[in-house]
């Protein structure tokens, strides 16, 4: 079956710092892949080039068979294609509930009056039901990183990419979150989770990819690839810390 | 979830209040010709041409994140536009004032394929240009007097209305009509799907952009409606004034710096804003003009120590602390269980 998602031949650099050197990395339909590194290994570049805040200085980005290399990320979003941010970027000064709603109407190109009940069902999903009236500037991190989340979601997405969501929350917040984001993938949503908390993603992603120094040095099953040689000796302390 | 029905209101509480405010206060202001003296009528109606400009500068730079130094561009152009239609076509005033908004529309896009290449403090650097080039072609008009600018001639202005009372009057009621359409424009706007963008746009662009959003062109229709508002205004003004030269025309003192100042202090990318800081602006000059160049220095302190203290300007500071909304603007979501509560239609 032809991914969903594709990057091929990907290379983008800042001045000297090559933060993607010839990357190809493809998403199966409905499948979650995870991908570790260390800080500086160019994760989020990659996710910024796939919805296009980035642009690659070369390689092409695929979707669903098309090339969206050129598209503006507000067509891609439309396309199906969601992210998180790793550090949160709520609308601050309106409501948690306006935030899912722009979302919703814009990122699946529905009416407003339309989307208001699929976006408070979300809100009770991602457990932010009680909070829907307050604005989003002063919503804890927890909830920053669940409005982050219902907000993806309300694009309708066929792709959804997470940046660092776990990173932060305590063990019952994470074990949550992984339960929210599993029962996602079961409705049909492919998933790309970048992720320092390892034991999160190892419970969810049936694929893991390692990025060091813009290239993927390692990639496969999750716990063959995290015992790998290569792993443990880039990732030796950022594992100790998981 | 599905015994649960959801409801949006936009009304809270404070918005209430605001409305019938609002409302009070617009119905004393409308008979201002009955209760102030042409003083105070001349002061009211120089008010309401700046909440308006400040209201459509707030527009593009508070919501937009467009931070034009040049708007005075199309202040000067609707101003030099009546004078042209008047003088030279023989169109009647208040015609003018009507075309004065669609051809900046036009004229905006040009300027806008222009400007928009640039980000930022270029940007703003790019329009102030624009706004002199426009006052230089402006100076080149010999038959609106050139560098030294043009009266309008005294039989036009009496075929207005056929005293200067009654002229006052019209324009009065013209200069106080005019603001509260921009300002109902803006609330439409801001409560339509549009709106909703808008504001995402204002809290976040990045977000903005992939959440679906498509905000160059956003940017584009905004930038060309506050044109439009902002030339018909222009247009107003210099009616009021009866006078144009290209120096006022184009000042980016009175059009730029002190619109500027209105919408910071009284609270950036908030629509009350621009009404907070007029009054404050107009109380400033009316009490302390006096004092010379000392007046300027004091304005400049306020703006310095609103930044510093209350960098969302006053009305941000109250909103935020009170959850204060004169106007219903947000969507507020009501839950309700399904059996008791009927949909709203």
């Amino acid at each position: 079956m032809p991914p969903i998602l594709a990057l091929e031949n990907i290379s983008k650099r800042f001045g000297a710092v090559v933060v993607a050197d010839g990357i190809n990395l493809a998403l199966g339909d409905g499948e979650a892949l995870g991908i570790i590194g260390p800080n500086g290994a160019g994760k989020t570049t990659l996710f910024g080039i796939a919805t296009g805040t980035v642009s690659p200085d070369s390689g092409r980005v695929i979707f669903a068979g098309d090339d969206i290399t050129r598209l503006t990320p507000e067509r891609r979003c439309r396309l199906g294609l969601a992210r998180s941010f790793q550090i949160p970027q709520p609308f601050s000064g309106m409501t948690v509930f306006e935030n899912v709603v722009v979302a919703a109407a814009f990122g699946n190109g529905e009416r407003e009056a339309a989307v208001y009940d699929r976006c408070a069902e979300l809100l009770a999903r991602c457990g932010l039901a009680d909070k829907a009236n307050k604005q989003a500037g002063g919503l804890t991190l927890l909830d920053r990183k669940r409005l982050e989340l219902a907000r993806a979601l309300a694009t309708k997405p066929r792709v959804l990419l997470l940046d660092e969501v776990a990173g932060g929350l305590t063990e019952h917040e994470c074990a949550t979150l992984v339960a929210l984001i599993k029962e996602v993938r079961a409705g049909g949503i492919s998933i790309v989770w970048i992720e320092h908390v390892v034991h999160a993603l190892l419970a969810a992603v049936d694929r893991l990819a390692v990025l060091h120094g813009g290239k993927i040095i390692a990639e496969g099953d999750p716990r063959t690839v995290i015992h790998s040689p290569q792993v443990e000796e880039i990732y030796m302390g950022i594992a100790a810390d998981a | 979830m599905s015994q649960i029905a959801s409801k949006v209101e936009h009304s809270t509480r404070s918005s209430r209040i605001g409305i019938v405010l609002i409302l009070a206060t617009l119905a004393v202001l409308a008979l201002a010709p009955f209760w102030g003296d042409r003083q105070t009528l001349r002061l009211l109606a120089e008010m309401y041409a700046f909440v308006a400009l400040a209201s459509l500068w707030n527009l593009l730079a508070g919501y937009a994140g467009l931070v034009s130094v040049g708007q005075q561009a199309f202040v000067g152009f609707g101003g030099y536009l009546l004078f042209w239609l008047v003088i030279v076509a023989g169109v009647h005033p208040l015609v003018a004032i009507l075309i004065a908004g669609p051809v900046a529309a036009i004229i905006a896009v040009p300027v806008a394929a222009l400007t928009f290449r640039l980000r930022g403090a270029y940007f703003a650097i790019g329009t102030w240009v624009v706004a002199e080039v426009f006052r230089l072609l402006a100076s080149q008009i010999s038959v609106l007097g050139g560098g030294s600018g043009i009266s309008l001639p005294a039989a036009m202005v009496i075929s207005m209305a056929p005293t200067r009372q009654a002229r006052e009057f019209e324009i009065y009621w013209l200069a106080l009509a005019l603001t509260v359409i921009v300002l109902a424009a803006i609330v439409a706007l801001l409560r339509s799907r549009h709106g909703l963008a808008l504001t995402a746009i204002r809290d976040n662009e990045l977000a903005a952009q992939s959440n679906g959003i498509g905000v160059m062109r956003i940017k584009l229709i905004i930038y060309v409606l506050v044109a439009f508002g902002t030339s018909m205004v222009g247009a107003l003004i210099f009616l009021q004034k009866l006078r144009i030269s290209p120096d006022t025309a184009f000042s980016v003192n009175d059009w730029t710096a002190f619109v500027i100042f209105i919408t910071v202090i009284g609270g950036i990318g908030r629509i009350e804003g621009p009404i907070i800081g007029t009054i404050i602006f107009f109380a400033m000059r009316q009490t302390l003009s006096d004092l010379g160049s000392l007046y300027l220095l004091i304005m400049g302190a306020v703006a310095i120590v609103v930044m510093l203290w209350a960098p969302k300007g006053l009305w941000g500071l109250i909103a935020e602390r009170y959850g204060w909304q004169a106007l219903p603007l947000q969507r507020r979501l009501v839950l309700t269980p399904k059996e008791n509560a009927g949909r709203k239609p």
